[in-house]
Parts: structure tokens; C-alpha cells; sequence
């Protein structure tokens, strides 16, 4: 019996960083203006970026900026956002360098704490993902249910990039936080509900929600297509 | 909605489905999908958007720009003491 697709995995380890996949690609690592040479180890980047060292520190930026900005990108799907989200990642980052203690990776560590600055943001804009819950709860028309089309109307296993990426950009916030939390970074529903305070249930039924906001913003894409 | 053989309606299925696909199960292996088209075409698509998702984002970089002003926050920070 096939195994489910959805996916469980947990995040990816940050590459240059313990915990690097082997493989992974010199190129995503280290862009050539900041390269960190072969005499600095990324422990010893790290170390040296825990004593004070700026340019050290710098070699951290260098080493994670990419996946950390592409993370807020992702979460809230704006440039101007992610950048200045960015900016307070590393700004955190920098006074909170000393306390890393190595119980997790770094990479799983910073991660970490870009999501907590990136749903302090959403906090301070006032996303509160309960309440979105109750608010986007559909009405008995727009429940799932009439969703379901004749089999013709499915997906059919091929989704335009383009219209996946606008539907998930135009999801409600809290469901994109949540569809990006599980389905793209790999969180499992226990780490996010602890990440944003809410019940276990609330992620599974947010994230099935966001889903199915997707399907229906992808049915309609194929419609309109079709009628072209 | 459709009450099925196993006695489950599609409704019932779909109110579960959260939970199922959460828990990591076989959903495929519901009965009440062996025997509803489209409860079967709903999943194949959910986790046909999952998995296209997972493949859409690609890694970006910041704009250079962004370094300058972090370090430039970084000194104001330290000039002031406010090390958090």
C-alpha cells in the first residue's frame, strides 16, 4: 500500500553548519564574497562569533542569509517585510550569539529564532491564529464538501508553479504561516502548535484549511484556464 | 453528501481528515475511500499541492544592501550599550 505523500520530515539542517548534507552544493554555502576559507571551519566561525568577533559574525551572515531571508520570504510573502525581518533575525542573532550552547544545531537554533521574530511581527500586527481560525471559519455553503467537483475537475497531478505560488500567497496569513510551517520547512504539528501557542488540533485543522483553499483557488485557475 | 457502504458519509471522512492525514496514517488506505471517487480525488490532490509546494520555493538572496544595515545597527547597538 503506497505510503502517504504529505509530508513528515523534519527541517533540513542549514548547510555549512554541523549537521551539513553531504553534497550540498560549496556554491549554497559560501557565496565568494564572504567565503569562509578552509583554515575557518564553521565551528570555529562560530566560536569565534561567540567571542566578539565581527568578522566572524559577518562570515555567519554570509554562510546563513540565504535560507533565513528565503524562510521570511516565505512566511510572509513580501520583500520589503522579509528584509526588514531579515535585519531583525540577525540583529537577535548578534545579542543572543552568547547564550548558544550547542544543544541543537546552529543552523536548527537560528531557525528557530527567525520564526519566533518573524510570528513577533505577525503578533505585533495583530495575527492571532485562533481567532483568524473562528473568523475564516466558512460558511455551510463554502465547507469542503462543495468543493468536490466531478472527477474531471481535479488537479490531475499537474499545478502550474506560478498559480500555486499566487494561491499561497494570497492564503490568509495564519493559514500561510502554518502551510509554510508544516509543508514546505518540515515542522511537525506538536513543534508548531508549540511555536504559536496553540492546540495541536488547531495546526492540523489550519493547515488542512489552508490546503483546501489552495485546491480551490487551483480548480479555479484550471477553470478559467479552460474556458480561454 | 453521500452515505457509503461503510457507513461513513463523505462529510463524516472529510471532518476526520484533518486529524488522519496529521497523524501521519496511510489515509490512502481509508475504506471509505475504496469505495468514494471523490473523497479519493480531494486526498490526490492535497497531497498533490503538498508535495508541488514543497518543490516551488526557491533558495533567494537578500539584497547586499542589507548586510551594511545590519552592521551599522549592530555598531549603533554597541556604541549604546543595548546589547539586548
Amino acid at each position: 500500500m503506497p505510503q502517504s505523500r504529505f509530508p513528515t520530515r523534519q527541517p533540513d539542517p542549514e548547510p555549512g553548519t554541523p549537521g551539513l548534507r553531504a553534497g550540498a552544493p560549496v556554491a549554497d554555502v559560501a557565496p565568494p564574497a564572504m567565503a569562509v576559507s578552509s583554515a575557518s571551519a564553521p565551528d570555529d566561525v562560530l566560536a569565534r562569533a561567540q567571542a566578539g568577533d565581527h568578522l566572524a559574525f559577518a562570515q555567519l551572515y554570509s554562510l546563513h542569509k540565504r535560507r533565513i531571508y528565503s524562510l521570511c520570504l516565505r512566511m510572509v510573502g513580501n520583500i520589503a517585510e522579509a528584509e526588514d525581518l531579515t535585519q531583525e533575525a540577525f540583529l537577535q542573532l548578534h545579542r543572543k550569539i552568547a547564550t548558544f550552547r550547542g544543544d541543537s544545531a546552529f543552523s536548527t537554533w537560528l531557525h528557530r529564532l527567525a520564526i519566533n521574530v518573524v510570528l513577533m511581527q505577525l503578533r505585533k500586527k495583530g495575527l492571532s491564529l485562533i481567532s483568524l481560525d473562528e473568523a475564516m471559519e466558512p460558511a455551510p455553503e463554502e465547507r469542503p464538501g462543495r468543493s468536490f467537483g466531478a472527477p474531471d475537475l481535479t488537479l490531475s497531478g499537474a499545478i502550474d508553479r506560478l498559480a500555486l505560488q499566487k494561491a499561497i500567497d494570497d492564503l490568509p496569513a495564519g493559514y500561510r504561516l502554518i502551510f509554510v510551517l508544516h509543508d514546505i520547512e518540515g515542522y511537525e504539528h506538536n513543534e508548531i502548535a508549540a511555536m504559536l501557542e496553540c492546540s495541536i488540533g488547531n495546526s492540523k485543522s489550519q493547515l488542512h484549511k489552508a490546503r483546501l483553499k489552495l485546491r480551490e483557488a487551483l480548480r479555479m485557475h484550471t477553470q478559467e484556464g479552460g474556458r480561454r | 453528501m453521500t452515505e457509503h457502504a461503510n457507513g461513513l458519509s463523505c462529510a463524516a471522512f472529510q471532518a476526520q481528515l484533518p486529524e488522519l492525514i496529521g497523524s501521519g496514517e496511510n489515509v490512502a488506505g481509508h475504506p471509505h475511500l475504496k469505495d468514494c471517487e471523490l473523497c479519493r480525488a480531494l486526498l490526490a490532490d492535497l497531497e498533490t499541492i503538498a508535495e508541488a509546494a514543497r518543490q516551488l520555493f526557491p533558495i533567494v538572496e537578500p539584497p547586499d544592501e542589507l548586510w551594511e544595515q545590519i552592521e551599522s545597527k549592530i555598531k549603533l547597538e554597541e556604541g549604546s550599550g543595548n546589547l539586548g
